[in-house]
């Protein structure tokens, strides 16, 4: 795969979603996530609903191929509800999806809010038995006295239809808020971490958990750092990753211990003295971890930046970009607004060479590792003729500003890309803007 | 740090004090409850300001020329017999924490007026007298109290340019009950 800045043409696909500014709260989406062949991505919205979206496939080895994602199916996933014992309401709002691999016809996923986490089956029937002679036309169960031969249903075609259902809700093992959950390589188990802990499920059994790690003090005003996302390797079944508030990633191996409080290894990189201000903790604060696909890397997410790990090294990043430097003197102003509590995310693309994240402005960022290239592209509706190339953007930080820069001032700050997701083997990317789910795909794909 | 810069930084301090104040109670209406993780960086930004703060007031204070009876401690491990002890550090609470107390809740405001007057007279024999003119004008007299007005006040302070003082005045804030409550 080429470079994002030069041999890469990203264009736009689609966009789903409302078109209007005034944006209802239960429409923003909150995650997106492709399933492992790419042909189905979900979105997870405030509203506690899932939408899934099907690629239709069309002459995929012509070099026009374009790949269109046409909703597959929608449904409530989770609804609010309210914690009587602690006059409390715990969101709707789909924290992180993820899809399990497919095992058989049906696809399976786990969604998840603040505290409870459900398996959906999602499967297609497009047949339907026809032929019963055991009901009148209305639907009345006919008098058996009546029926006289044996008759067998056929099945007929119908409409194709989707649905989905849930297999398993896994309730009440997470006292502060989920933020994230990964499967397994094993396929069989699956973690689920909030802010103090994080527990090892089966995927058959849902009145019991593991709790494989435990940060809370025993005195709870000890506090100093929060689990703020966790992963498993994607082929080690006992190896997986935490990330703190505090800008660290541990390592747990699950063999070591039952209980994981001892990492394996900690990954750190000393703080810069010369950037130390009122706001570093936060902006150092690890809002993602992602493994690469091969396993050998990881990547973090902090407020600023996004730093590649080599798994073998824990002193410091191997490669680190910058997103939104010019950021880094508004830190009060963004403090201020709220902006700095944002949680961005962060991907691999299928082969690890470039990685991708978002920022403000709908404007997302696109890192090539090998050929030490950046880009920055926008999300919006006025880019958004069918195949139009997206035109790189240039921020000017300070100074006298070029023709077509934007300057930090003029940044729309309302307008943030927190989610985006790579398809696991193609160049086919989806970014949510606040209530929008962008498409765009290389134009050589 | 000469004294002009001090005072920069002091206002600067006060001025994140006041915003991080607003942001917590505005916190305690939000859906879905209270944030750990956000408590707590609000709460890590609040020390940061505080201790830049005294250690700001004191660069302003020798240099003035106004010798202080007693160094201020920045150190947030120590428990500093302060003027007004509600800004001490969420870690240095003399409350013990309740037990798994993430059925506790700061949502209920008069719990916290309550508890507020329950605390100060036992802290009010730890106030030097000769600290009163040195106190600091935005923390909270000792007689303040939390009105359900006031509160509202102080959360719909937008810009944390508006008043720090007065805003801060009309509040009482207790970091040692930010955390212990979950």
């Amino acid at each position: 795969m080429a470079g994002p800045g030069g041999d890469m043409q990203w264009c736009f696909s689609q966009v789903k979603g409302a078109i209007d500014d005034d944006v209802a709260e239960a429409d923003i989406i909150s995650t997106v996530e492709f399933n492992h062949t790419g042909e189905l991505l979900a979105t997870g919205d405030k509203g506690g609903r899932v939408v899934i979206f099907q690629q239709e496939i069309e002459n995929k080895n012509l070099p026009q191929f374009r790949s269109e994602y046409n909703v597959y199916s929608t449904f409530q996933s989770h609804e609010p509800e309210f914690d009587y014992l602690k006059s409390l309401e715990i969101e709707e709002k789909i924290n992180k999806i993820r899809w399990l691999p497919q095992k058989n016809a049906a696809q399976f996923l786990l969604s998840t809010n603040d505290k409870t986490i459900k398996l959906w089956k999602i499967s297609e029937r497009d047949k339907r038995p026809d032929g019963y002679n055991l009901k009148e036309e209305d639907g009345r169960y006919k008098d058996p006295n009546t029926i006289t031969s044996l008759r067998v249903p056929v099945l007929i075609p119908m409409d194709l239809m989707v649905e989905a259902s849930p297999r398993r809700v896994f309730a009440n093992a997470h006292t502060y808020h989920i933020n994230s959950i990964s499967v397994n390589s094993d396929e069989e188990t699956y973690l689920s971490a909030d802010d103090l802990r994080i527990n090892l499920w089966n995927l058959e059994i849902t009145d019991r958990s593991f709790n494989i790690v435990d940060i809370k003090p025993a005195n709870m005003e000890e506090l100093t750092e929060v689990i703020t996302a966790a992963e498993f390797h994607p082929h080690q079944c006992n190896t997986f990753v935490y990330s703190s508030s505090k800008g660290t990633i541990r390592l747990c191996d699950m063999r070591a211990s039952a209980l994981c409080d001892k990492q394996s290894k900690l990954f750190e990189e000393p703080e810069d003295p010369s950037n130390r201000s009122f706001f570093s903790e936060i902006i150092s604060s690890i809002s993602d971890v992602k493994f690469s696909h091969n396993g050998r890397y990881m990547m973090t997410r902090d407020y600023l930046s996004v730093k590649i790990w080599d798994l073998n090294m824990e002193n410091r990043p191997v490669e680190t970009y910058q997103v939104h430097e010019y950021l880094r003197s508004k830190l009060c102003s963004l403090y201020e607004n709220d902006c700095i509590f944002d949680k961005f995310e962060c991907c691999w693309n299928g082969n690890d060479s470039v990685v991708m994240t978002g920022s403000y402005n709908n404007f997302f960022r696109m890192f090539d590792r090998g050929q030490r290239r950046d880009v920055t592209l926008e999300a919006s509706r006025e880019n958004s003729k069918p195949m139009q190339v997206l035109k790189p953007r240039k921020v000017c930080a300070g100074g006298k500003r070029k023709k077509d820069e934007i300057s930090v001032d003029s940044l729309d700050f309302n307008k943030k890309i927190l989610h985006t997701a790579w398809h696991p083997q193609d160049n086919i990317i989806a970014v949510a803007t606040t209530n929008n789910l962008y498409i765009f795909q290389d134009k050589v794909n | 740090m000469n004294a002009t810069t001090a005072m920069e930084v002091n206002a600067e301090a006060r001025r994140i004090l006041a915003v991080s104040i607003s942001k917590l109670y505005a916190s305690r209406t939000q859906r879905g409850g209270l944030r750990l993780h956000r408590s707590l960086l609000l709460s890590m930004v609040m020390r940061s300001a505080r201790d830049i703060y005294h250690s700001s007031r004191e660069i302003e204070g020798q240099s003035d020329a106004q010798p202080t009876s007693e160094p201020m401690e920045t150190s947030s491990d120590q428990t500093v017999p302060e003027p007004q002890p509600e800004l001490q550090p969420a870690v240095n609470a003399a409350e013990p924490p309740s037990e798994e107390s993430d059925s506790e809740d700061e949502g209920c405001d008069s719990d916290i007026a309550e508890d507020k007057e329950n605390m100060s007279p036992t802290k009010q024999s730890r106030k030097r007298r000769g600290k009163a003119a040195a106190a600091p004008d935005f923390l909270p007299s000792k007689r303040a109290r939390l009105e359900p007005g006031e509160e509202r006040y102080a959360a719909q302070l937008g810009s944390c340019r508006a008043g720090a003082a007065e805003s801060l005045t009309a509040l009482s804030l207790n970091l040692n009950r930010v955390i212990p409550a979950f």
